[in-house]
């Protein structure tokens, strides 16, 4: 399988660049001090949840997925190995595939990294395991969201930089924009930001309620995603 | 597997980067592509790889069409680029063995081919760098190891031995002939020399479209048509020389050469050779002739007569 060889290749270079090491440190680390040690932390709430994790993961990973998107593309465009690539007897929905499978899995493995939160807090009370598993769930669905978004961002660029803050630029628009747009104005425009705002459909997964509405949501930002990074590789026979 | 460019037309924008050429390569052939810089060489190697697609015409590899039948065409060719692109944080092994699982190569025989390769390529030493860590000569060795590791029936090289040693260029076109027995290749190349040493067959093209084709000396002939020849003729009046060679029915023109003296050249007229002549001339009138040497047309001055039109 085509895109499985790109992704590993792409996960061993995050690995081999120290890259997944930083990301996977700095995840840990924020979202394990303000889960634990800081501010309204698991102490503070006094509830066997780990609502606060994924409130902070919801923040954490917002800026990491773009700093692991921006090289995929922009680095290939930057260094013309995408020509080396595209001569290959493999699709470029293969290539596109592939890259967005493994920032998944970097992302994957580093939410398992946090299953010993998990398995303390259910140490400490009784814990709703249901809202545990959606609350991953909504993380992995957001996070193939905001992959989508980076693999475009770096597509179209061949600077690490720019494809970085565009991803961001992006993104902050289903993150935050949106929603505080959606409050502002009134009518049908307003329950159309209501909708496009990413928040809410990621509050309705990690309260424990799975709606295929929210699921379609996620999933059709990372199609949308991963459809315009297909075109702008394609784009070089459109004259 | 031949190769048929076919009224091929790549235009970018407005401009035409290539205009409406054609040409077939066929099996065993090695053919070398000429041109200035911004010719439309690198263009037609990119639409014949697949990475680009033709505004207008086709490219057949085989019995493949470029836009047809992409795919098959990418498993036949194999296509060094000209930056020679490569992942500079992946160990040549590493990097060898993804270029084969692209490729669709079985597991099992993944191992020996990319020792096959790295014997090949003469990569031996080095196999366990990382690709950024090599010299640029291996690094165009690595390039030329993922062309090839699939056993490729076409061979598209866009100057392959650029930024190398005197050595490695001697390597690489060594390895280059080698290859071409059974392969059909495309080669591209500044360098005259390199492409009149490795390739049976020569392409030039300018602005666009193919201005010359033919071997190397066809095209010396063509270019120049007429012999010249450079003589030097001592113990005797330049003056009186000058006439006698003149009255030689096979001369056309003769000329002093500059800053040497007793040194005449001597263009005959088309078809005929002046040698016996002058010979015969210099043994009747007790002349010494020191020397006589045809003047080939370079292969330089070919090219600077075709392209700079």
């Amino acid at each position: 399988m085509k895109v499985w060889v790109i992704a590993t290749r792409e996960l061993r270079s995050f690995f081999d660049s120290l890259m997944a090491y930083i990301m996977l440190i700095a995840f840990l680390g924020f979202s394990g001090f303000f889960t634990w040690l800081y501010g309204a932390d698991i102490f503070f709430v006094r509830q066997a949840s780990l609502q606060v994790f994924f409130s902070i993961a919801y923040w954490t990973l917002f800026f990491f997925i773009p700093a692991l998107t921006m090289k995929l593309l922009a680095e290939e465009n930057r260094t013309g190995t995408i020509e080396m690539l595209l001569t290959k007897p493999i699709s470029d929905w293969e290539v596109v595939l592939g890259k967005f499978t493994s920032v998944m899995l970097l992302i994957i493995i580093a939410l398992a990294l946090t299953i010993p939160y998990y398995i303390t807090v259910a140490n400490l009370g009784t814990i709703d395991h249901g809202a545990i598993i959606t609350g991953y769930i909504g993380l992995i669905f957001m996070s193939a969201a905001y992959v989508g978004i980076g693999l475009f961002a770096s597509s179209i660029s061949n600077n690490q930089i720019i494809a970085f803050l565009l991803a961001l630029l992006i993104s902050i628009f289903f993150h935050i924009i949106f929603d505080v747009l959606s409050y502002s104005i009134k009518g049908s425009l307003g329950s159309i930001f209501s909708y496009l705002s990413l928040s809410n459909h990621y509050d309705s997964i990690s309260r424990g309620v799975i709606d295929s509405k929210d699921i379609i949501y996620f999933l059709s930002i990372a199609f949308f995603g991963l459809v315009g990074t297909e075109a702008v590789i394609a784009r070089r026979n459109t004259v | 597997m031949d190769i048929v460019v076919d009224n091929f037309t790549r235009k970018y924008g407005a401009q035409k980067a290539v205009d409406n050429i054609s040409f077939t390569v066929k099996t065993g052939e090695v053919l070398g592509f000429l041109g200035p810089n911004g010719a439309g060489k690198t263009t037609t190697m990119k639409a014949i790889t697949t990475f680009l697609s033709p505004t207008a015409g086709d490219i057949k590899v085989g019995p493949y069409s470029i836009t047809k039948d992409p795919d098959e065409v990418r498993k036949l060719t194999g296509y060094l680029p000209e930056t020679n692109p490569l992942y500079p944080e992946m160990p040549v092994i590493d990097y060898l063995k993804f270029v084969a699982r692209i490729h669709g190569i079985p597991a099992n025989k993944i191992q020996d081919k990319i020792y096959e390769m790295i014997e090949v390529c003469g990569l031996g030493a080095e196999k366990h760098k990382k690709i950024g860590e090599l010299s640029k000569g291996y690094k165009q060795r690595v390039g030329l190891a993922q062309a090839l590791i699939h056993d490729p029936a076409v061979l598209i090289l866009d100057e392959p031995t650029s930024g190398l040693d005197p050595n490695q260029i001697v390597e690489i076109r060594e390895l280059i002939k080698r290859i071409g027995r059974e392969k059909t290749v495309i080669l591209s190349s500044h360098i005259l020399a390199e492409v009149e040493a490795t390739c049976d067959r020569i392409l030039i093209i300018n602005k666009g479209r193919i201005v010359a084709d033919g071997s190397a000396n066809e095209l010396r002939k063509r270019a120049q048509g007429k012999e010249v020849l450079h003589i030097c003729i001592e113990d005797a009046d330049p003056n009186v020389v000058f006439e006698a060679l003149k009255e030689l029915n096979t001369v056309e023109t003769v000329d002093f050469v500059k800053d040497k003296p007793n040194y005449y050249e001597i263009q005959s007229r088309t078809n005929y050779s002046s040698r016996r002549e002058i010979f015969r001339l210099c043994s009747d009138k007790n002349w010494f002739l020191t020397e006589l040497t045809p003047l080939e047309t370079k292969l330089e001055d070919v090219f600077r007569e075709l392209t700079l039109k």
